[in-house]
């Protein structure tokens, strides 16, 4: 058979196709999702390639010039380039709701794990704090902490981190709850197994698969709160290039119609996202169509 | 008599990703009026279908493809969508399965009756409305106070009756009854199988009782169309139906019912199950179960053959 | 009756642990964390002596355990001390900031509710068409634009590109507020006064930031109210209503809204933490006086006192709203009776 490219491609996109036919549109929200996360990894890890400049060099061009030539994306009022400060900033942001949402689900999961496999008294006191702070409003929480914390890399990823610790833990403390209860786990400790055999061996797993997808929506929502506190001025020191940051910064030149400042970071904070959301949805789908409806 | 209802070669499909679920394959079924008629068969044979197809409530995908369900010779299947809210409730009223899911659980039975007749008469006033639906619970046995409850205030069998009062309070002459007390107890069971009997006496009904209890049918049916695998397969009068049946889905679906008088040594049961619907035989949708299949079966679907009073789709009666 | 109003006792008596705790994590973030709020607010370099003569002033040297009890008794007497900053108490401050807040919010939740909830029911009546396709794109994509920046790209449309819409504050330069009656709530001074200039003035002003809160919010009810759309359509007395002949209008938007509301209902005290949250960015962004505005003009200038009586009161504020949703929620639903 002769090579052809076109067939090759086929061949490689074949089992996404297959996968497209059996669960339809949410396949495609999956993979829409996922290319979205991807091109901003790569923004993130290579972003020698993409930037034409240093995000902190001043004097590239002319201040506050509009998108086009040199600058795809205009200058900012430092004449810096700002498709170079969104190729920098993208590290920021996708580090640390990326660290924020593991460090919340480490702590949310361990505690709900051991809330609800060991019950009694503790079980009780920490579902009572962790369901106050369920209902209080997180970004409030994470201005709180921030606001205490100071600005800081370190900071501000504890900061979100902090408001997600409740999610995961009702969340694993309920199917811990729920799968406590099955007879397999019943035989398991009848025949001597031990607690952390029972908690690893059975319980953890079963529980991980519902985490995934709270935990892409998770990074979806730490993003917007990342930003949220760096719009608001809070958690990070200038030096830092941040998208929250910048459109900040763009706030102040909006009245005379600089829209480029505003736009553009903003425009890439609620794709960034989407595509966590996007692949929280589809992954929800595939995995769990009943999940996100409860 | 009159017939109050006449459906002639009805299809309803149900175009799936699979392929199209043949729900109703060309069903011809007449109501006299005053009479009730009997639709048994088992569960997944299209009866259910057949009784929505004729107010037109059938759920998207499925739709009457051909056919048509004359009402006092006007074709339900053409009426624009004005004509059919009139007739929903107005001249045919339907009761379902569950009573206990039937009425919307925010509403309270005043509020069901009040809208249900302002649908239908729009100038009428809430006392009016009232007092009309005060009557009609008397009428049904149930002490007109509880118009004021909600539906989780009452048992099974009263919501069952209060069904029945939402479809009547608009004198309407023709009831579908869909399944009516498969989720009742027996005593309950029994006691609205009487209602039923005496509401189609004073109300002048005509009833189509859709079942798989042939116990329902006996008691109530004059006549009973036995339904296969979206068709109807034979129709006679009940007692006949149940003496001699012609059909041998007929003598099947008999003879699988316990019968405690007749002292039978054991139960017969058919054997195999519905065919797939997507797919269904060729010839008589039936031959691949029929203890007398012969080879014409599978070839060609039978003609209808008028034998002893029944009408009967079978290559036995040729 | 009697028993809802048992049930009202013994919901808001559970509503107290709950206060409890919210109070005592505000304490924990805000005393207990490293972090000293003396030093930070004296500017780092002041001399060990004045730090310490500003703790002994504020009561901050005295054991943690005597300062969280004088710290509930001042929440219980609704005293929540006096500014750091300003020649002012805390509670005054948050009251003048209040009504900005609660109107914002107030007119916000009416636009989420009605795009949301109707958006929602109009997708589920038109299943797997292209038309709930499209709102469920709205609704995703909608959720993930944060409030600020669609508040200022707004702004940037209406504000300043058409100039049909102030893009600050609650009244135009010209309306003096002095000029109608002071609740605070000028949507209802200016009606009272009969002002009606100023009143279509101060609506004027609340179309931008109002849109901005409740379209953001509008994502999470279309996705919410399209799931139980969905279930509810499938009920029985569904397809009882049709059969008596109702109106396909009244059987989505009557029968099944109504009983899709109550899970939606259930989940209202969430939303209402996240509509407090967005009220923060949203009054930031079009400097809107309220009570997010004054936090974190409070934080720049770390007015320890202040930064945590607003905290305070959004706790109370949240435990509030959750106490009321489930009495609402008991009312509606006569199925339930505690």
């Amino acid at each position: 058979m002769n090579y052809s490219p076109a067939r090759a491609l086929a061949r490689i996109f074949a089992p996404a196709a297959r996968m497209g036919k059996k669960y339809g549109v949410e396949w495609w929200i999956l993979c829409a999702g996922a290319c979205i996360i991807a091109a901003i990894l790569f923004m993130a890890l290579f972003p020698g390639t993409l930037a034409p400049f240093n995000p902190h060099q001043q004097d590239t061009g002319p201040q506050l010039a509009s998108p086009g030539g040199a600058h795809l994306m205009g200058t900012d009022n430092l004449k810096r380039d700002v498709w170079s400060r969104i190729v920098y900033g993208s590290r920021t942001i996708l580090g640390v709701s990326v660290l924020a949402a593991l460090l919340s689900s480490l702590v949310g999961i361990t505690l709900g794990l051991l809330s609800g496999y060991s019950g009694g008294i503790l079980d009780r006191i920490l579902s009572l704090i962790m369901d106050s702070v369920y209902v209080f409003p997180g970004l409030i929480l994470a201005i709180a902490f921030a606001a205490m914390f100071g600005p800081g890399i370190i900071n501000i990823t504890l900061a979100v981190a902090v408001i997600y610790i409740p999610t995961y833990f009702r969340l694993v403390r309920g199917q811990t709850l729920a799968i406590k209860q099955e007879l397999y786990v019943e035989a398991a400790r009848a025949i001597g197994a031990s607690g952390t055999t029972i908690l690893w061996k059975y319980i953890f797993p079963n529980v991980i698969a519902t985490t995934v997808v709270v935990f892409t929506l998770n990074v979806a929502d730490a993003i917007m709160i990342e930003a949220a506190l760096t719009y608001l001025g809070l958690g990070l020191p200038p030096s830092i290039v941040d998208w929250g940051m910048d459109l900040a910064m763009g706030k102040k030149y909006l009245p005379s119609g600089q829209w480029w400042l505003i736009t553009f970071p903003g425009m890439m904070i609620s794709l960034l996202a989407l595509g966590f959301t996007m692949l929280g949805e589809g992954l929800a789908e595939i995995l769990n169509p009943r999940l996100l409806e409860r | 008599m009159a017939r109050i209802l006449h459906i002639e070669d009805l299809r309803v499909h149900f175009p799936i990703n699979i392929g199209t679920v043949r729900a109703v394959e060309g069903a011809n079924l007449t109501i006299e009026e005053g009479e009730v008629m009997g639709l048994v068969g088992e569960s997944g044979c299209g009866k259910s279908t057949l009784g929505l197809s004729i107010l037109r409530l059938l759920r998207p995908p499925g739709r009457i493809v051909e056919g048509k369900i004359l009402y006092h010779g006007e074709d339900i299947v053409r009426m624009g969508a004005k004509e059919i809210l009139a007739l929903r409730g107005g001249r045919i009223a339907m009761i379902f399965q569950d009573p206990l899911t039937s009425l919307n659980p925010l509403f309270s039975i005043k509020e069901h009756f009040i809208e249900t007749l302002r649908t239908h008469e729009k100038r009428i006033e809430t006392k009016e409305a009232l007092a009309r639906a005060e009557r009609m619970l008397s009428s049904l046995g149930i002490s007109p106070e509880r118009l004021h409850e909600y539906p989780h205030q009452m048992s099974g069998g009263m919501r069952q009756r209060i069904m029945i009062g939402l479809g009547l309070i608009l004198n309407p002459d023709l009831l579908i009854a869909d399944e009516p007390t498969t989720a009742l107890d027996v005593i309950v069971e029994a006691q609205f199988l009487d209602l039923l009997d005496d509401l189609r006496k004073r109300f002048n009904l005509s009833i189509m009782l859709i079942t798989h209890n042939l116990g329902n049918v006996a008691q109530l049916a004059d006549r009973i169309s036995v339904m296969y695998c979206g068709t109807i397969v034979e129709v006679g009068p009940a007692q006949t139906i149940f003496d001699e049946p012609l059909h041998p889905y007929t003598q099947g679906l008999l003879a699988s019912i316990p019968n405690i008088k007749l002292d039978e040594p054991e139960l017969k049961l058919m054997r195999g199950s519905l065919p797939d619907l997507v797919s269904p035989p060729s010839g008589c949708v039936f031959h691949p179960r029929c203890p007398r299949a012969m080879d014409v079966c599978s070839e060609e679907w039978p003609k209808t053959a008028a034998v002893n009073g029944h009408q009967v789709n079978c290559w036995l009666y040729r | 009756m009697k028993n809802l109003v048992r049930y009202i006792v013994t919901r808001t008596l559970l509503t107290i642990p709950m206060v409890l705790i919210l109070l005592s994590i505000v304490f924990v973030v805000l005393r207990v964390m490293p972090g000293d709020p003396v030093s930070s607010m004296l500017g780092g370099h002041a001399p060990e002596r004045v730090i310490e003569q500003k703790k002994e002033e504020l009561g901050l040297n005295r054991p943690l355990a005597v300062q969280y009890v004088d710290y509930l008794w001042q929440v219980a007497r609704l005293d929540l001390g006096d500014s750091m900053v300003f020649q002012q108490g805390v509670t005054d401050a948050i009251i003048e900031k209040m009504p900005a807040t609660i109107e914002l919010t107030f007119f916000a939740m009416i636009i989420t509710l009605v795009v949301g909830v109707f958006l929602g029911a109009y997708a589920a009546d038109h299943r797997r068409e292209f038309r709930d396709s499209m709102i469920r794109l709205y609704g995703i994509v909608i959720y993930c634009i944060p409030v600020y920046w669609l508040g200022l790209m707004l702004q940037l449309i209406f504000g300043i590109w058409l100039d049909i819409f102030p893009i600050a504050g609650r009244t135009g330069s010209r309306i003096l507020s002095s000029t109608f009656e002071q609740s605070g709530f000028y949507v209802i001074d200016t009606l009272r006064a009969g002002n009606y200039a100023a009143f279509g003035d101060v609506m004027h002003h609340l179309v931008l930031p109002a849109f901005t809160l409740g379209l953001t919010l509008s994502g999470i009810f279309v996705r919410l109210t399209r799931a139980n759309m969905l279930d509810v359509l499938k009920a029985d007395y569904i397809v009882a209503a049709e059969a008596r002949g109702i109106t396909h209008t009244k059987i989505v938007y009557r029968h099944a809204l109504k009983n899709a509301m109550i899970p939606i209902l259930t989940m209202m005290g969430l939303q209402v933490a996240l509509l407090m949250a967005g009220a923060i960015l949203t009054e930031t962004t079009f400097s809107w006086p309220g009570m997010g505005r004054l936090l974190l003009e409070r934080i720049y200038l770390r007015d320890y006192p202040t930064i945590q009586g607003v905290i305070i009161v959004y706790a109370l504020f949240v435990a509030m709203v959750s106490l009321v949703v489930d009495i609402i929620y008991a009312m509606v639903d006569p199925r339930i009776r505690y």
